[in-house]
């Protein structure tokens, strides 16, 4: 198969590369925002922007595209470093994160933002969003997608949940969630503040097809999402096992880089990690 | 003016703690902000006693709710978004209706918190909150103000809303500025122009105030700490006597302590008037002070309320 064709999947790591590098940088020049859970998520959206979805950056508001929603909104930095790659906006304008002014805000915003399908930033209201996507695509009779990237500690929140009920009663095939599962949260790891597992049984519970994955490998994302796509009578999460920080070594498993900049020297070794020109 | 900038989030962390060493029915409840919120500082001195509930707020009102009934001081905290608007059907239902001994005291309110942006910055939680019956809502002027409300509002057993910044504020007040609920305190006296102000805006009031002296306009500054039940008695002979009234707050003037103000005085003493306050419209990501310039919060934008009600008056 030639997605599994190492040459592909070289792409796609070169490109999440970049797409860490850019998004350090960005929460580095803002002094704010959330590296940690900005890098574990990165793999995902690269594969599903550079891959898996059907999109069109020169038409944001093409009918037929496949939808992303970033139900974890504070890893916005990573998704717009995604749109920029996918030139959905000048790379340039990633300096501008977190700026007055400037189409990028803090968390994901769609009135602003090309390419952002849902504001987000709240948690736990995006796979709600996504469902209803998901149940216009059915109304409208399309065939597109709708693609939800959520953080484990968003299983914490009860409309999780609610959504998870309503995507099954529905039948939405449509919708694949998929749960960063970097097992921190904001305080603490998640088994300790609030514990979720087993994780796969409750989803399995709630109806949906589980599939679990190493959410870094390329591979094993696109062929999960391939098997999701396969997947009739109802929607599909693919629990990602993911490293908070994932790419940068002092931030990886670490609590401390959920939501703080990096400094002056952290930034100088992140890129020296991450390949990234030091800007 | 220089001012000492300090955490109010600090003191509320303070005087947690202390609270936990007097007195054993002191419980704390977080949804996965402690850090930020600094109930964390609780949370390590009375493990037992507190409550970590994820990213649950609704869950976490809830059970406070039920903390409350039976026989607990609650205290709950997160960030004010999530922590008025998230669960506000909570509060409604189990808080302020059966009137339960919970104290939400949230931080990062107002577009203060910047560069998170909109989504975070909330701007409507005092309106919110003060149309609860039962609800006191209160908004400590800096940092030694935060610890004394804290302290202060643990002796009560109402339903009380606190509302803190992320940022550090200037310091106007000293440790021994008494705080009494719904006593407003007037920080200047003056005869030609009241300024109002809550919050962080009553830093500002008063060097509003130094400004409109070099006019030659004497105005008298009044911290407005508690926005319910409101200091009518000194909102009103504040009018009487100046004339004019001007209110500053980091909130939306569609409902917050400027629009408490002018339900009050046109009730009970109609004098002209102007609300400094954010505009109908949501925030954005941005630095403090540059958000602030763009949303009408500034010493001018004070000063220029006065002038304007100076020439208004009879
Ligand atoms: C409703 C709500 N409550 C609290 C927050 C504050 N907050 C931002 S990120 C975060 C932790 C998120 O953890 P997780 O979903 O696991 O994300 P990740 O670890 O992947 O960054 C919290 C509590 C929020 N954004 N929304």
């Amino acid at each position: 198969m030639e997605i599994y064709d190492g040459e592909f999947i070289a792409e796609l790591e070169a490109i999440a590369k970049r797409v860490r590098s850019h998004s350090i940088t960005m929460i580095y020049r803002a002094g704010s925002g959330h590296p940690g859970g900005s890098l574990s998520g990165v793999d995902i959206m690269v594969a599903l922007y550079f891959h898996v979805m059907k999109h069109d950056s020169k038409r944001p508001d093409w009918p037929e595209r496949d939808r992303f929603v970033l139900s974890k909104g504070h890893a916005a930095p990573a998704l717009y470093a995604v749109l920029a790659e996918a030139k959905y906006f000048p790379e340039k304008e990633l300096e501008t994160l977190r700026k007055l002014g400037s189409r990028l805000q803090g968390h994901p915003c769609m009135r602003k933002t090309p390419g952002v399908e849902m504001s987000t930033g709240s948690l736990g209201h995006g796979l709600a969003a996504g469902n209803g996507m998901a149940l216009a695509a059915k109304l409208d009779r399309k065939l597109y997608r709708i693609y939800v990237l959520c953080g484990d500690g968003e299983m914490d929140v009860g409309e999780t949940w609610e959504a998870a009920m309503l995507a099954s009663h529905y039948k939405l095939d449509n919708i694949t969630a998929y749960i960063d599962r970097n097992k921190l949260q904001l305080d603490g790891p998640t088994e300790k503040i609030m514990s979720l597992e087993p994780l796969a049984d409750k989803w399995k519970a709630f109806g949906w097809h589980v599939i679990e994955i190493n959410g870094h490998s390329m591979k094993e994302i696109i062929q999960a999402t391939n098997e999701a796509k396969g997947v009739k009578g109802r929607p599909t999460a693919i629990i990602c096992h993911t490293i908070k920080g994932k790419g940068v070594s002092y931030m990886e498993g670490s609590l401390h880089f959920h939501g703080k900049a990096p400094t002056d020297e952290e930034y100088k070794q992140a890129m020296k990690e991450l390949g990234g020109t030091d800007r | 003016m220089t001012w000492k900038w300090e955490s109010q989030r600090k003191q509320y962390g303070r005087a947690l703690v202390e609270l936990g060493k007097e007195r054993s029915d002191i419980v704390v409840l977080d949804a996965d902000l402690s850090s930020s919120t600094r109930t964390a500082d609780f949370a390590s001195a009375f493990p037992e006693r507190f409550f970590n509930c994820g990213i649950a707020e609704q869950n976490m009102i809830d059970t406070a709710a039920g903390l409350a009934a039976s026989g607990k001081t609650v205290f709950v905290s997160t960030f004010a978004v999530f922590g008025t608007g998230r669960c506000y059907d909570q509060i409604r239902q189990s808080v302020a209706y059966p009137k339960l001994n919970i104290k939400i005291v949230a931080s990062h309110a107002g577009i203060t918190v910047g560069g998170d942006g909109a989504s975070h910055q909330i701007i409507e939680d005092i309106a919110l909150m003060r149309v609860l019956p039962n609800m006191a809502v209160i908004v400590p002027v800096d940092s030694n103000e935060t610890y004394n409300v804290v302290k202060a509002i643990a002796k009560t057993k109402d339903p009380v809303y606190v509302r803190i910044g992320r940022a550090d504020v200037p310091t106007v007040t000293d440790k021994d500025t008494p705080f009494e609920m719904s006593k407003a305190n007037v920080m200047r006296d003056g005869t030609d122009v009241t300024l109002i102000g809550c919050g962080i805006l009553v830093s500002k009031c008063l060097e509003a105030a130094e400004e409109l002296a070099k006019h030659g306009i004497d105005a008298r500054v009044i911290n407005l700490h508690t926005i319910k039940p409101l200091d009518e008695k000194t909102v009103v002979k504040a009018a009487r006597e100046t004339g004019g009234v001007v209110t500053a707050e980091e909130h939306s003037v569609m409902m917050g302590m400027g629009s408490a103000v002018a339900m009050c005085l046109v009730e009970n003493f109609h004098v002209p008037m102007k609300r400094v306050g954010i505009p109908d419209v949501f925030g954005e990501s941005g630095a403090c002070n540059e958000l602030m310039e763009k949303y009408g919060l500034t010493i001018e934008n004070i000063v220029e309320a006065a002038h304007d009600v100076m020439k208004r008056k009879k």
